[in-house]
């Protein structure tokens, strides 16, 4: 194994560029180096202007994810390795607009998270005297869900929402239909208004790329074709039952 | 977004290619995936045509069958036979992504979910095999 890999790191200025350029570093190849820890090597030894998020360094904070040689990917728990003999494009992930390097501007996430009532919503604003009790089978339901971390992976793996930026996307609707299995929940006519339209659930065309990026393994896919299920359900009823739509 | 301007920064806003589905393999895969249906449109208008054919007449049926073995139909039923096949696999392959898989209360293997697709296939081509054979 060689001693040294090649970076090609995406670099943007907002004050100087009007385009994202490409910059070489060559960084140590050690067999237990994430792609994270040659940026900080970058950043620590050779360009301190150099930009990018992270925090945990452990997979939990989903702060770091980039596109490592046009793959989405948190940097913290990619082996730099596995790209050798090089070299490896590091860019910010596809779809987000670019704030410096490799900062993505998240708000257009955070607007649609916020959309859809990622919480637990209560017809009854009362504080119970409880807490809400659950079996086994009822948390299983949502679980695998609830393991998102907001990374934005499937985002950036997600051409539908690089092609149509009002597109929910599939971490907000799978953290929606994570809330409306939950049983302790009781919003999900909300959210129906958000997750039933056309930029809801109907724009998702089953790529599919959104589950195999994801590195919580959370199946966004099958969250929102379950969703597709219920609200065509849902749709059914309020033509055929009469009782349906109340 | 914040609603003054003067401090905001000018983000990069970056544009999709119209090539996007070259970009990686998976993307490519979709796309011919989607494109496949034509393939199967085709398909089903030549059973139409096979089927009208077979109600018109002796005449009419070999008339049929000839236009069928010239070069040109032949290729594109050629094609369209990979293409169907493609679609139906990549189909099937995708049964783990948009149903969910419960076994006994328990997540199961995506392979459970594709499995029988692909058995009911087998099954299905074997049968229609030994017809065309004459087996059956």
């Amino acid at each position: 194994m060689a001693d040294t890999i090649i970076l090609e790191v995406a670099r943007f200025s907002p004050e100087r560029d009007s385009q994202i350029g490409y910059q070489t570093f060559e960084v140590p190849l050690r067999s237990d180096w994430m792609v994270l820890d040659a940026l900080n090597y970058i950043k620590d030894n050779i360009d301190g202007s150099l930009t990018f998020r992270w925090s945990c360094r452990m997979g939990i904070c989903g702060s770091c994810g980039m596109m490592v040689n046009g793959v989405p990917k948190l940097t913290c728990e990619t082996l730099i390795a596995q790209f050798a003999p090089g070299p490896v494009r590091i860019e910010p992930l596809e779809h987000f607009p670019v704030v410096k390097d490799l900062v993505i501007d998240m708000d257009v996430f955070l607007e649609k998270l916020q959309k859809v009532r990622p919480w637990i919503v209560r017809k009854d604003d009362r504080l119970p005297a409880r807490e809400f009790l659950q079996t086994p089978a009822q948390l299983e339901a949502f679980h695998q869900y609830s393991l998102c971390i907001n990374c934005m992976l499937c985002y950036a793996a997600c051409p539908v929402f690089g092609l149509d930026q009002d597109f929910v996307g599939p971490a907000a609707l799978a953290l929606a239909e994570r809330y409306n299995l939950d049983s302790r929940d009781q919003g999900a006519p909300e959210r129906t208004d958000v997750l039933s339209q056309h930029d809801g659930i109907w724009d998702c065309t089953v790529v599919g790329e959104c589950s195999t990026v994801c590195p919580k393994g959370v199946d966004p896919s099958l969250a929102i074709q379950q969703y597709k299920l219920t609200a065509t359900k849902e749709w059914f009823k309020t033509w055929l039952l009469p009782w349906g739509n109340k | 977004m914040p609603q003054y301007r003067q401090f905001q920064y000018k983000a990069y806003q970056p544009v999709m290619s119209p090539y996007w589905y070259f970009d990686r393999w998976p993307y490519l895969k979709f796309m011919l995936r989607e494109m496949s249906s034509i393939f199967v449109g085709w398909f089903a208008v030549v059973i139409l045509l096979q089927l009208n054919a077979l109600v018109s007449g002796p005449t009419a049926y070999a008339n049929f069958q000839h236009w069928m073995a010239t070069p040109p139909v032949f290729i594109v039923n050629i094609l369209s036979f990979v293409f169907i096949c493609f679609h139906a696999i990549t189909w099937f392959m995708l049964v783990p992504r948009v149903v969910a898989r419960q076994v006994l209360q328990r997540p199961s293997p995506d392979v459970l979910s594709a499995a029988p697709n692909f058995g009911i296939w087998l099954v299905a081509s074997v049968v229609v095999a030994l017809f065309a054979l004459r087996v059956i």
